[in-house]
């Protein structure tokens, strides 16, 4: 039976006064294609109701032509896709809405302002259809919103990256759209103008309640962000929740990634702290602790731990005050240059490898036998499961 | 020097460049964005004025245009006459002639518009139509600039086509490269001359504007 359609802007009544009644994203979808030479599959289902969900996955996942395939920007082989029930694409009935009539907001990776237009009128771009003065209006409205207002008559060359990820935000949310696509919008700002963007964002969601796809490579920002994780792997989404709930839980396929690692030890999970996030573990026949993330790991259990040359500090006089929670003594046992960079070698119960540039070693006149302090910090140490 | 000929020319450059504004862009939409894939056997036809010999293609529009072939005689019946040696035919031959020199840097350009730009365009709500006239046709400019300044200075100087379809009618279808080519007939080298290095220095100006705009090497021929 064909369901009559209807226009999900009739739906969209903001939460508190409605009570009930959200947009909610439903994907359903079977792609293949060929990424790169290789074969690709992407096989999704999912549903995102309003608020940020992360979409989590390494590069190649999959993560861009999911969103493309929502936003209407390539088609999926088979599947369904539909915000409540405003039908984007759906194989069997052989629905396919153009782009430009979904009202979906993507904010493409490298953010694709129109270079020829100003700050206003990119963001007016979506509103050619609305007469003068309200499409005025809502652009001053919505500027404002992303405290961009004093930058309309510039150039996208002429502002700042921060600016012009918020352009690139207004000019996505001024339509009203039913969904906002982000694919990784953010991976080159600092993480202070980072949150103070999202906080916008999320001002600005708490009055339309839409649901909002953030993709994202990066682990700090699920951490930072999201209330949900989708996490993507090759085509399948192999985990849903919450940050610390998915992103924590140690993987066998994880393994892989320990290559490149030089300092990998066995620890025993000596304890827990699930309301910090993180936990204590003691690397294995030796009494030194660590603090690291938490995953999702009995007590007791064996762990491999692994931490990179290069994100260990080194000390020579005993460091306080510092934010990094391991601070570990121990005794230089060598130093050996490869090329510009020194490895040090620390005796500090078990043998750690540092990594310094030259100037930092001839700075602190580092020599075998002195005594030193090793700085990790906590998400410095990463976990996977022993096998 | 002959100013009526200047002036035709002058008329049919102008003329032959407008009117390839209207029919290249389309063209060059299709070829830039199509994916059709035959889409090479359009574009080969597109730039076959080239490398063909002008007398080739001006034989051949003149025997299209011609009273023999469907078209002369459609022509005839509408209008009393063929468009053979009018000013008319010239047109269309130039048009044929010059298509090649608009359409290929239209394409190029257009083909250089970040295509995320264009789908930004898309989800923001816009017809492909309004996609192309707000953001792939702005962004085009120095490629437009070029396409029609060639395909005026191109019909500026042809000489094979006009010869072929127009013949040498003063104040109809006498070009200056045909009254060049008459002036040296008639050993009359300074008035030769004169009309010659006007037409040089058109044609270094057309250029100038063109590698001015684009501030980089444009190479006459096909693309890629």
């Amino acid at each position: 039976m064909i369901q009559p359609r209807k226009d999900s802007s009739d739906l969209r009544v903001p939460l508190a006064a409605d009570g009930g009644l959200q947009d909610v994203l439903t994907v359903q979808l079977h792609k293949r294609f060929s990424n790169a030479g290789r074969d690709f599959t992407l096989d999704i289902l999912f549903t995102i109701i309003p608020g940020i969900t992360i979409l989590f996955g390494p590069s190649g996942a999959g993560k861009t032509t999911l969103l493309d395939c929502v936003a209407g920007l390539t088609p999926p082989d088979s599947g369904k896709i539909a915000v409540s029930n405003r039908v984007f694409f759906d194989h069997v009935r052989r629905t396919n809405l153009p782009v430009q009539n979904r009202n979906v907001g993507y904010v493409f990776q490298d953010l694709a302002l129109f270079p020829h237009l100003t700050v206003g009128e990119n963001v007016e771009y979506g509103l050619a259809g609305v007469d003068r003065l309200k499409r005025q209006k809502k652009r001053d409205a919505i500027l404002e919103s992303f405290r961009i207002a004093h930058l309309h008559r510039r150039k996208p060359r002429e502002i700042s990256g921060g600016e012009r990820q918020r352009v690139a935000l207004a000019r996505a949310l001024v339509t009203d759209p039913c969904v906002l696509l982000l694919d990784e919008p953010m991976a080159a700002l600092d993480a202070a103008t980072k949150s103070k963007i999202i906080d916008d964002l999320r001002v600005w969601n708490a009055a339309h309640a839409i649901p909002i796809v953030y993709v994202t490579h990066n682990r700090e920002e699920v951490f930072a962000l999201g209330d949900r994780v989708l996490v993507l792997e090759n085509g399948r989404i192999i985990a849903d929740g919450t940050p610390h709930g998915v992103m924590a839980a140690p993987r066998q396929e994880s393994l892989a990634q320990l290559i490149g690692f030089e300092n990998i030890f066995h620890a025993v999970v000596a304890a827990a702290h699930e309301d910090r996030g993180t936990m204590t573990c003691r690397i294995a026949d030796s009494n030194v602790e660590l603090e690291t993330p938490l995953v999702r790991a009995e007590t007791g259990s064996t762990l491999l731990v692994g931490i990179r040359a290069g994100d260990i500090l080194l000390a020579t006089v005993q460091p306080s005050g510092l934010s990094a929670r391991n601070i570990i003594p121990g005794r230089v046992l060598s130093l050996e240059q490869r090329d510009v960079i020194v490895a040090v070698r620390v005796n500090c119960g078990v043998e750690m490898e540092v990594q310094l540039t030259l100037a930092a070693r001839d700075a602190l006149q580092l020599q075998p036998d002195r005594a030193v302090w090793l700085i990790v910090k906590t998400h410095s140490c990463h976990l996977m499961m022993a096998t | 020097m002959d100013w009526q000929a200047f002036w035709l020319t002058i008329r049919l450059a102008v003329l032959v460049a407008a009117v390839l504004v209207f029919l290249g862009l389309p063209i060059a939409y299709w070829t830039a964005y199509s994916r059709w894939r035959w889409k090479f056997l359009a574009e080969a036809v597109v730039a076959l004025p080239i490398v063909l010999p002008p007398t080739v293609l001006g034989f051949y529009v003149l025997v299209a245009l011609g009273s023999r072939s469907p078209l002369g005689r459609f022509w005839q019946v509408l209008t009393g006459h063929t468009l053979a040696f009018t000013f008319g035919g010239l047109v269309i031959g130039s048009i044929i002639y010059s298509l090649p020199f608009a359409v290929q840097p239209f394409a190029a350009s257009f083909a250089l518009v970040d295509p995320r730009l264009i789908a930004a365009s898309a989800t923001l709500g816009a017809s492909k139509l309004q996609t192309f006239v707000r953001v792939i046709l702005p962004l085009s400019l120095p490629g437009l600039v070029t396409g029609v300044a060639l395909s005026f200075a191109h019909t500026m100087g042809e000489f094979g086509v006009v010869l072929m379809v127009g013949g040498n009618i003063p104040g109809v279808t006498r070009t200056v490269s045909i009254d060049i080519y008459d002036q040296v007939q008639a050993l009359n080298y300074a008035a030769a001359n004169q009309t010659a290095l006007v037409l040089l220095a058109i044609s270094f100006a057309v250029l100038s504007l063109v590698y001015g705009v684009n501030r980089k090497a444009w190479t006459v021929g096909p693309r890629k």
